[in-house]
């Protein structure tokens, strides 16, 4: 053990090198493989062709998510429900057939467990801290909300983890980004991260991984930490981390992959070893007020496009890059705004509460918070919530939150990715707006045509009520504690 | 993989920064399980506009694309460079990629350069007329004009896209190293 004062990521990377090559890139030890339909066909066809086996299929877990329609699986004699799509059928028979095929262990459509597969990792206790996670899913980074070092990979990656439970990589530099103070009323996490996006750029992450630090982070909950550490990649940053803590540990005990008795022991005290030292250096630190962050939300078509709902579209002109004032103009055009408008006079056709990013039993219930008692607004042309699990969704009706949301005029869904990417039937149509508690406002990501504001699940249901993009805190006298 | 010295030839000088996954090659051409014929969905919303690089007949045959910052942002999905292999892309230039998109051209035995904005405008511009050449050996862009634009790689990945090495085939004759730390890892984590 070198004496040098480490951070977090310097800790978890370096107990996981297998071998340091002489030009610093490293055989890294893969701990936890998560595994969903869309990107993994090819690497368990390469594998077939050339004979090869999964090396540990027992660190493997394999779930459907993204082609999963939304609606109701069973039918009335509890038979699974055909998918109409072709194309979507064939990919998920497909993880159906090669999980066993493999030895990997499956969770089926059908199954109370299933999930998006960012949900289930953390839920099933099967991501844990201080591990290696990779998922051949950007938003793999996510998991780093419970101190693990977890990014998304490729498929010939996915194809390389399969055969040697290992990749080959470079280290990546260091950022910290330290968000200090109290956060203002009605602002959550998505609102914390999506401040950070807009100030440091879609790209501003790119070969770092982030580490967010500072009392708002502490003060986080699990949800709220996995929601930031999810959209590091809108940041360009592969992976982001935070550093576990008492809350993890109660959040990860328990879980019925997590580990017990004298193993949750040996595991709690070396977790507990794995914060960043006092001393330790990152390549980059962000300094972030917490009393800077306003509820805010996209008005562009990249998830640097960041105003707060106070602000209005903003003029292309005002950026100083050129490059800059050439995008910005393309996404104004595409998504049919003006210069000058003031955000909560954009009205919305659709809203979508849920993906990866927001769909934890928190994110239901801050939504159904603002939904309670209201109505969903007469121009709205679908309002979706979709679980993260199904055992989101069993919680969500234990507490009532569906009846809030059906009563509301809401959907109630099966879980799956939904509307986040335009894979399965959940689509934005052509021309239409939608705010939304996903990820990702990129031209076409809901559908083709599609206009995507990126909010928080609170706001997402504050639009719904009103039929336009609003500030959610001027809602808050009629609702619960939001 | 095929080994890659040269690439030579015409360039589309797309030049948007931030071209993400999604421009690249939209999620429903995603539900495919092999990796051929993504090529025809490929910057399907660009090439939806008229008068667009892709479809613009002086720029027909072109191996090359050049693009702005943060090019391949977005999404995991190696689909991204299955399409532009589809495509007939062998190489492209920017001013930086994304660290995903970057490690799965390589897997794909496709060439990034990175290279400074100005001389990403430079190229910009060449392509509009003229052919442009990669050496990687020499690590260099070079155009009929004199222009000699010498870009950085990792060391290793040029080798690997030199001898078009397969990278799984290599780590698994590491079997004995890995072995050796999966059984240290029992003992130290357990938990795992």
């Amino acid at each position: 053990m070198s004496s040098k004062p480490r951070t977090l990521y310097e800790k978890i990377w370096e107990t996981h090198v297998v071998e340091r090559r002489d030009d610093g890139t490293c055989l890294i030890y893969i701990d936890r493989h998560l595994v969903h339909e869309v990107t993994s066909p090819q690497a368990f066809e390469a594998l077939r062709i050339a004979g090869r086996k999964l090396r540990r299929p027992d660190l493997t877990l394999a779930v459907p998510d993204h082609n999963l329609p939304t609606t109701a699986r069973l039918d009335a004699e509890g038979r699974p429900v055909p998918i109409a799509d072709a194309e979507s059928a064939n990919q998920l028979a497909a993880l159906e057939r090669n999980a066993p095929e493999f030895g990997v262990r499956y969770i089926a459509a059908t199954a109370p467990e299933q999930g998006i597969v960012h949900v289930v990792g953390p839920e099933q206790g099967f991501s844990l801290p201080g591990t290696t996670i990779v998922c051949g899913d950007s938003h793999t980074a996510c998991h780093g909300g419970l101190g693990a070092l977890a990014f998304g990979i490729g498929t010939s990656e996915i194809e390389h983890v399969m055969a040697t439970q290992t990749l080959l990589l470079a280290p990546s530099k260091t950022m910290e980004i330290r968000v200090e103070g109290e956060l203002g009323q009605g602002v959550t996490p998505k609102d914390v991260i999506l401040h950070v996006i807009g100030v440091i750029g879609a790209a501003g992450g790119t070969g770092y991984v982030i580490e967010y630090t500072g009392n708002v982070f502490r003060e986080m909950t699990i949800e709220g930490r996995l929601t930031v550490s999810n959209m590091s990649i809108e940041a360009g940053a592969r992976a982001g981390l935070i550093a576990p803590d008492e809350t993890t540990f109660a959040y990860v005990k328990g879980r019925p992959m997590a580990p017990v008795g004298e193993a949750w022991d040996k595991a709690l005290a070396w977790w507990k070893t794995l914060p960043t030292d006092a001393d330790a250096r990152y390549d980059k630190v962000v300094l972030i007020d917490a009393a800077d962050i306003a509820p805010c939300l996209t008005w562009g078509t990249s998830p640097e496009d960041v105003v707060p709902i106070t602000g209005v579209v903003p003029d292309p002109a005002s950026f100083a890059d050129p490059s800059k004032q050439v995008a910005a103009q393309k996404s104004l055009d595409y998504m049919g705004l003006t210069p000058g408008t003031r955000m909560t006079d954009v009205p919305i056709e659709h809203v979508f509460i849920g993906s990866c990013t927001n769909s934890r039993i928190e994110d239901l219930r801050a939504a159904a918070a603002v939904a309670r008692g209201r109505k969903v607004a007469s121009g709205i042309r679908q309002a979706l919530v979709v679980p993260g699990s199904g055992l989101v969704k069993r919680q969500a009706e234990e507490e009532g939150l569906d009846r809030v949301f059906i009563e509301a005029g809401f959907e109630w869904r099966e879980p799956g990715c939904s509307m986040c990417l335009a894979m399965n039937p959940d689509k934005v149509p052509a021309g239409e707006r939608c705010a939304s508690t996903s990820n990702r406002n990129f031209v076409g990501r809901q559908g083709p045509g599609s206009r995507t504001h990126l909010v928080s699940p609170a706001m997402a249901a504050a639009a719904a009520v009103t039929g336009h993009l609003v500030d959610v805190r001027e809602l808050e006298p009629m609702g619960a504690d939001a | 993989m095929k080994p890659i010295r040269e690439v030579e030839g015409r360039a589309v000088p797309l030049g948007l920064k931030n071209v993400d996954t999604d421009v690249i090659i939209p999620a429903h051409y995603l539900k495919t399980i092999t990796r051929k014929g993504l090529g025809k969905g490929a910057f399907e919303t660009i090439r939806a506009q008229p008068g667009n690089v892709f479809d613009d007949p002086e720029y027909a045959g072109a191996n090359i694309i050049i693009a702005g910052d943060n090019f391949g942002c977005g999404s995991s999905r190696e689909h991204a460079a299955w399409a532009l292999n589809d495509m007939g892309i062998d190489a492209v230039i920017a001013p930086s990629f994304s660290d995903i998109f970057s490690g799965n051209a390589f897997k794909n035995g496709i060439l990034t350069v990175v290279l400074p904005q100005a001389a990403v405008d430079r190229l910009l511009e060449v392509a509009k007329t003229d052919q442009i050449s990669i050496d990687l050996e020499q690590q260099t862009v070079t155009t009929p004009f004199q222009d000699r634009l010498a870009f950085e790689i990792d060391p290793f990945r040029k080798h690997c896209l030199l001898n078009g090495l397969d990278e799984v085939g290599m780590t698994m004759a590491r079997d004995a190293a890995i072995a050796g730390y999966e059984g240290k890892m029992a003992a130290e984590r357990p938990w795992l």
